[in-house]
């Protein structure tokens, strides 16, 4: 069992959703993403998300688009994204979320094995598919982490039941059609979603895309296992006079959505 | 999984060896699923075929077709030199041979909007012009940086009724065009079609494509046995994702004797690292889909590219190309900037034809390998599109005014 799966066992018991933040290594800075992560863990999150920042992101909105350019100038790689991992894995179960062509440089079974080696519980590949997975979901056992997929609203239930059988940790479930962003409210589209996807598994499920606020992570909660908050946290971030003025937010957006998750049921 | 149920999924998703397959969120899977299935029961529906056969013939010209280009063979080691009239075609490249067929694949479908992704403009041009004959609603995503190296076929989309972007991401140039692009796609994939340019991307776009741009090697393989009465030594074309590339080669892969050679984007010379020689400088990697090789550094970010032609300038290339480069079947070499340029005007001046700067990569190539073979060689280039959209760039390369 990773602490991953612990976590959702915990938050189970308690009957709510966990709260799972993300943030690119390398934003705003190297140092900087280790305090967000800091303010992460003040204001109450179960679980991070450390994004490898790329290239080429082709599932991102304009906000992580531009905090991936910022930590890519930052000198941001493999080393800098398993560091932060590793401080957050310190205090919370901790994953790395990436675009595949990172990891398969680095090298499938020596990307398993770095992520386990610093503590993280998983890896989300959001354009990896099950069918070029043969090599990752070996490694993934061998290392004794999860492998985490995304699944979306125009997924069929009889290919839900193919990715989620190759799922551990929790089931990615991606609110809506289209990239990632805060949005004014989380698509409908969600929680049939979420109802399909549960039909397929035991697993936990966690929503992402487009979640901003304590009201919607509170409607979230009210059927998801998860909730993920990505864009939010760089909005506040990048919006900030200062970075001091950018983590406090931080703190207190996390604080707000805590609330939400505990609110739903 | 068994070794035997992970050969049946390669067979399915389009593998070229190690190379091809889908690498996407799994919101496009649906649509790529569908793509897949119109094109595969359009192959062989007698209707389709007729309708995309009459396409070819009453509106695009073809078959287009071949020209012995003997002055400038004088400069080719006086090898004969057949060039391949994809230039006449109608918008002027090969490119309007995939976007036909991808526009009735859409209508096939039910869609009734397309996006299109464009580096020079010729993909972009061509895909707005079967969006207006088939009444399709069509954006176009072109980065900012080609808009203004290319501003005059950014009118040409928008006279034809296409909604062209300019892509402020990135490098802002093919690769972050073709990023847009998937976005918009995953946001709109019910209504949308997104009618991929080149011989790369998931699944089935490479094997699609590369169908429909066949017909190239066909034609080209009929008519030098006719003029010449044997199969040519080396068949030449430039690689940027390598549509047109595809297209030729495709016919001559099971005839052993005739050399397959792509011309690669060398910019300011591969050495440099400024260039788009992706299959002579870059490395085994999965870009915008499928796994083929890249321009990467050593975390797998992928490394801007550079060429003095848009069309060229990508850091990626079609996962049959990667195949066939490994297999040893084609061979590829980069040409650079100067080096297509002076046989731009080779061309120009001795055959009466401006190519387009991709095509003069082929042409420098063919310099190259006519001097290597010698005079009783034949070697066929396909001569992908025409240089009229290129006249800016090369009147500032050789220094002519504009007024």
């Amino acid at each position: 069992m990773t602490a991953l799966d612990q976590l959702f066992v915990k938050v189970r018991a308690e009957n709510r959703a966990a709260l799972i933040a993300y943030i690119p290594a390398g934003f705003p800075s190297q140092a900087g993403c280790h305090r967000v992560i800091a303010a992460f863990i003040e204001g109450g999150v179960d679980a991070i998300e450390i994004g490898y920042p790329y290239s080429d992101p082709v599932m991102d909105g304009p906000t992580i688009q531009a905090a991936a350019v910022t930590s890519l100038a930052n000198g941001t790689g493999a080393q800098e994204v398993l560091a932060a991992l590793k401080i957050a894995a310190a205090s919370v179960p901790a994953v790395v979320m990436t675009y595949w062509n990172p990891i398969e440089r680095f090298g499938v079974a020596e990307f398993a094995d770095a992520i386990a080696a610093n503590g993280g519980s998983g890896v989300i590949t959001p354009d990896l598919t099950i069918e070029e997975s043969v090599g990752w979901i070996g490694a993934t056992e061998n290392s004794t982490i999860n492998p985490i997929y995304v699944v979306a609203p125009s997924t069929k239930d009889v290919r839900l039941a193919q990715v989620t059988s190759k799922c551990g940790g929790f089931v990615y479930a991606a609110s809506l059609m289209g990239v990632t962003g805060a949005r004014a409210s989380v698509s409908s589209s969600a929680a049939d979603l979420v109802a399909r996807v549960r039909k397929t598994t035991d697993l936990p499920i966690a929503v992402g895309l487009g979640v901003s606020t304590r009201e919607q992570a509170k409607g979230v909660a009210a059927y998801a296992d998860g909730v993920i908050v990505g864009s939010a946290f760089i909005k506040v971030l990048q919006d900030a006079p200062s970075e001091e003025e950018g983590l406090k937010a931080v703190t207190e957006l996390a604080r707000e959505l805590a609330k939400g998750v505990r609110e739903g049921r | 999984m068994s070794i035997s149920e992970r050969e049946d999924l390669s067979a399915i998703l389009g593998h070229f060896g190690p190379y091809g397959g889908r690498f996407v969120p799994e919101a496009l899977i649906g649509a790529l699923e569908e793509l897949e299935e119109a094109h595969r029961t359009s192959q062989l529906d007698p209707s389709f075929i007729r309708e995309l056969a009459e396409l070819h013939r009453s509106y695009t010209g073809r078959p287009s077709i071949i020209t012995e280009a003997k002055r400038f063979a004088e400069h080719a080691g006086g090898a004969r030199i057949i060039l391949k009239r994809e230039d006449l075609n109608h918008t002027g490249s090969h490119k309007i041979n995939n976007v036909l067929g991808q526009a009735l694949l859409t209508k096939r479908m039910g869609k009734k909007r397309i996006i299109a992704e464009t580096g020079a403009g010729q993909h972009g041009v061509a895909a707005a012009t079967a969006a207006a004959l088939m009444g399709l609603e069509c954006v176009v995503y072109m980065g900012e940086e080609d808009t203004k190296r290319q501003s005059l076929n950014v009118a040409r989309m928008k006279l034809l009724g296409a909604q062209v972007v300019p892509v402020t991401s990135g490098s802002r140039t093919l690769k972050d065009a073709i990023n847009e692009a998937m976005r918009d796609w995953v946001t709109n994939v019910e209504s949308t079609h997104y009618m991929l340019g080149t011989v790369a991307g998931p699944h089935p776009f490479p094997t699609m494509v590369r169908d429909f741009h066949k017909i190239i090697g066909d034609e080209t393989r009929e008519q030098v046995l006719e003029l010449t009465g044997r199969l040519p030594d080396a068949v030449l074309a430039c690689v940027g994702g390598g549509s047109n590339a595809i297209g030729i080669f495709h016919r001559f892969i099971s005839d052993p004797t005739v050399r397959l050679i792509g011309l690669e984007a060398g910019g300011d010379g591969v050495e440099t690292g400024r260039h788009a020689a992706t299959l002579t400088g870059g490395t085994p990697g999965v870009l915008h889909g499928t796994r083929s090789y890249v321009l990467q550094d050593e975390n797998g970010q992928t490394i801007e590219s550079h060429s003095i032609s848009a069309g060229l300038d990508y850091p990626g290339v079609g996962p049959e190309h990667a195949y066939l480069h490994d297999i040893g079947r084609a061979e590829y070499r980069a040409i650079t900037d100067d080096q297509a340029m002076h046989a731009f005007a080779l061309l120009s001046k001795t055959e009466g034809i401006i190519p387009a700067i991709e095509t003069a990569h082929a042409l420098a190539g063919a310099m190259q390998v006519g001097n290597e073979l010698g005079k009783d060689a034949i070697i066929v280039i396909n001569l992908s599109g025409r240089g009229d959209k290129d006249v800016q760039t090369a009147a500032s390369y050789f220094g002519i005014p504009l007024d």
